[in-house]
C-alpha cells in the first residue's frame, strides 16, 4: 500500500447557495465550516478578515455552518439568527457581529440592539428564529462538512481541499498562494 | 487515508466475522453484539472518556446520528474506562447512543478486535462497520490525535446497501 496522504475534498461545491464575500471568479475560494459558539472559530475570526484584507480581490470567502450543538448550546440558536439576517439582505454584517459579540451569545435582546441598527424587521427574525426556519439549510451545510471530512471547527477548504494546517495569519495565505498557482488538483505525498 | 503505523496493533479487518462480547452500558445493563444481528452496527473504540479529541469525535456521531439511523444502525462507543466515568462522560456531552465499558478484564474487546494500544493501556482509535449479519465490512484505524470524522462510516453504510 504507498504511504500517501490524500487530503478530503469538498463534496458540495461553491455555489449560489453559498453565502460569499469578495470576487465570484477570484482564484483563491476559502471554505470556512464554523460555529458561532466554538472559541477556536471565534480566534479565526479575526484571522480570516486579516486574509481578505491581504489578498482583497484574489480572494472568495465562504461561511457554511456546522454548529455543534451538543457542545455548544447556543449554536442553533446563533445559525438561525444569521441566516434570519440572511433573508434580509445582512448576513455578513451579523456574521462578523456575533463572532465579535459571542460573549453575549443568546442574549436576543443584546442582538435585537443591533439588528435595529441594521434596519432589520426585528420581530420576523425572532419568529423565524423560533420557528428553526432555516434548519433545513444548516443542517444541508452540516451534512456537506460531514460528508467533506469536517470533524471539528473551524475547517478550512482552499480551492476544495481541506486545509489540515494551523488557522494562523502566514501559513494560511502561503497555503492559499501555493493553491491559486496549482489550478488542477495535486494529491499531496 | 492515513495508513496505520507499522508499530500500531493490526485490527480486524472487512470480511471477519465480528467476534461477539457482552460489556456493560449502564451499572445494571449490559449490551452484546448478538443483540443487534439484523441491523448494522458502528463500533467505536477510543482511547478515554474526557480527553479532547474523542469529545469531539463522540458529539459528532450524536449529532451525526439522524443519518446514521436512516441506516437503521446502532452505534456503540467501546473504551476502557469503568462505567461510571461513561455515563458522567456521556451525560456531559448529551451522547444520545450507548458507551460500554471494556473494563474488567481490561481492553479484552479491544484486544479481540485489535484495537488495544498495550503500552498506554488504552483502545485504539478504531472503527469498525458490521452488517446484519454480523460480518465487518469496514474497518479503520485513525492516527492518535486525529478525529476519524463520520464520512467514512457513512460511505461504508451506504455500500452495505
Amino acid at each position: 500500500m504507498p504511504k500517501t496522504y490524500t487530503p478530503p475534498r469538498l463534496t458540495l461545491p461553491v455555489g449560489d447557495r453559498d453565502h460569499s464575500e469578495g470576487a465570484p471568479d477570484a482564484s483563491m475560494v476559502l471554505v470556512e465550516y464554523g460555529d458561532y459558539q466554538c472559541p477556536y472559530c471565534g480566534a479565526a475570526y479575526p484571522v480570516v478578515k486579516r486574509i481578505e484584507k491581504e489578498l482583497g480581490s484574489d480572494l472568495r470567502f465562504v461561511f457554511r455552518n456546522f454548529p455543534l450543538t451538543n457542545s455548544h448550546p447556543q449554536a442553533e440558536w446563533a445559525a438561525e439568527t444569521a441566516e434570519a439576517a440572511s433573508a434580509q439582505g445582512k448576513f455578513w454584517p451579523m456574521h462578523d457581529f456575533l463572532y465579535e459579540n459571542q460573549r453575549f451569545m443568546g442574549d436576543a435582546a443584546y442582538f435585537t440592539v443591533y439588528e435595529t441598527k441594521l434596519k432589520l424587521d426585528v420581530t420576523r427574525i425572532g419568529q423565524e428564529v423560533a420557528q428553526r426556519a432555516y434548519s433545513a439549510r444548516i443542517q444541508e451545510d452540516f451534512m456537506s462538512g460531514v460528508r467533506s471530512g469536517v470533524n471539528g471547527t473551524p475547517t478550512f477548504f482552499i480551492n476544495g481541499i481541506r486545509y489540515d494546517g494551523a488557522p494562523e495569519f502566514g501559513s494560511m495565505v502561503s497555503a492559499l498562494k501555493v493553491a491559486s498557482k496549482t489550478p488542477r488538483r495535486r494529491a499531496r505525498t | 487515508m492515513p495508513r496505520a503505523e507499522a508499530t500500531k496493533p493490526p485490527i480486524l479487518k472487512a470480511g471477519a466475522k465480528a467476534p461477539d462480547f457482552t460489556l456493560k452500558s449502564t451499572p445494571d445493563q449490559s449490551v452484546s453484539l448478538r443483540d443487534f444481528l439484523g441491523r448494522p452496527v458502528v463500533l467505536a473504540f477510543y482511547p478515554a472518556d474526557w480527553s479532547p479529541v474523542c469529545t469531539d469525535q463522540l458529539g459528532l456521531y450524536a449529532q451525526v446520528m439522524s443519518e446514521f439511523k436512516k441506516f437503521n444502525a446502532e452505534v456503540l462507543g467501546i473504551s476502557v474506562d469503568g462505567i461510571w466515568s461513561h455515563l458522567a462522560f456521556s451525560n456531559d456531552r448529551k451522547l444520545n447512543f450507548p458507551l460500554l465499558s471494556d473494563f474488567e478484564p481490561k481492553g479484552a474487546v479491544s484486544k479481540m478486535y485489535g484495537a488495544f494500544e498495550a503500552a498506554v493501556g488504552e483502545s485504539a482509535r478504531a472503527l469498525f462497520v458490521i452488517d446484519k449479519k454480523g460480518v465487518i465490512r469496514w474497518s479503520y484505524l485513525s492516527p492518535d490525535g486525529v478525529n476519524p470524522g463520520a464520512d467514512g462510516i457513512l460511505s461504508a453504510l451506504e455500500d452495505l446497501g
